[in-house]
């Protein structure tokens, strides 16, 4: 088997904000019927957490799982574990009409880090980053400038983004341009 | 700039999140209908200057389809609502009938 490579093998950049490829990262596409008891039981046994709320992520101790649409769940877990979590969940979910899938090698992942991290993003999506209405545990699907793009805030305040792999160089180099020094705001810190 | 708030994931979406999908509650006529209906599904659509129904989807987002009442002149939203309905919810229709009374639109009114 091939060496697997993250899309831009830890790239980073620092300006007013730090800006990091986070390297490779497990992502699973769930989508089911999230009312459901099968769907929960089978996130909080693969992943150790419960079902996130409407445009939330909830972090267990096997994974953090994101609400992604009201069919949809995108699990984030380390890489190795990946195809363990999807051959697990395919089986907590057996006879149900949902899907599991691995979509890790689809992906690139960002962090986002410093104190005005939230301006980095808020110049790139038509998204309300203040912290009344973007507070740690927030999952927004949205895009930054030209592409799609996920983001969430984490505990410890840096936010991670997800864009897909053929666009990650692009989206480096718009958080970077964002974080530029002397690009400050200062509007929203 | 228009902003709807997505019926699914309930973000306030500005239109650059968002694509137009047309007009709302098209009924399709498909193999075996008249060439009328047929001529009517395909090329047929309102174009209203006032009330107007909307097909649109949440594409930079949760990527669901909803639809839109609003209208095209002062772009005031009524409201958004689900798709998995085959006509405007009785709120909304009295929200337009309250500001616009006697309006029509297709066969709702
Ligand atoms: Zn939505």
């Amino acid at each position: 088997m091939s060496k697997a490579v993250s899309a831009l093998e830890g790239a980073s950049f620092e300006g007013f904000a730090k800006v990091e490829e986070t390297g490779l990262r497990g992502m699973i596409t769930v989508r089911g019927d999230l009312d459901s008891k099968e769907m929960a039981e089978a996130v909080k046994a693969v992943n150790g957490a419960e079902m996130p709320a409407v445009r939330k992520i909830v972090h267990g101790e096997g994974g953090s799982v994101a609400w992604m649409s009201p069919d949809e769940l995108l699990v984030v877990c380390a890489y190795e574990e990946a195809d363990a979590k999807v051959a697990a969940m395919t089986e907590a979910l057996a006879g149900q009409h949902a899907l599991v899938v691995k979509v890790s090698d689809a992906r690139a992942v960002f962090r986002i880090s410093g104190e005005a991290a939230r301006e980095v993003i808020a110049k790139l999506a038509p998204v309300d980053m203040s912290p009344a209405a973007f507070p740690a545990g927030e999952f927004r699907r949205s895009r930054v400038a030209q592409v799609a793009a996920a983001f969430w805030l984490n505990e410890d305040g840096s936010f991670e983004m997800i864009c897909f792999r053929s666009v990650a160089q692009y989206v480096f180099d718009l958080l970077s341009i964002s974080s530029e020094r002397g690009g400050e705001v200062g509007f929203l810190n | 700039m228009l902003t709807l708030q997505c019926p699914y994931c309930g973000v306030e979406a500005e239109e650059t999140e968002l694509h137009a999908e047309g007009e709302a509650h098209l009924k399709r006529f498909g193999p075996g209908s008249s060439d009328d209906d047929f001529e009517g599904y395909l090329f047929m659509r309102e174009n209203p200057k006032g009330v107007h129904f909307e097909r649109w989807r949440h594409s930079n987002g949760c990527g669901k389809f909803f639809h839109a009442a609003r209208c095209t002149m002062t772009l005031e939203v009524f409201g958004t609502y689900s798709a998995q309905t085959l006509e405007p919810p009785q709120e909304i229709k009295d929200k337009i009938s309250a500001k616009y009374p006697g309006w029509t639109w297709r066969e709702f009114a």
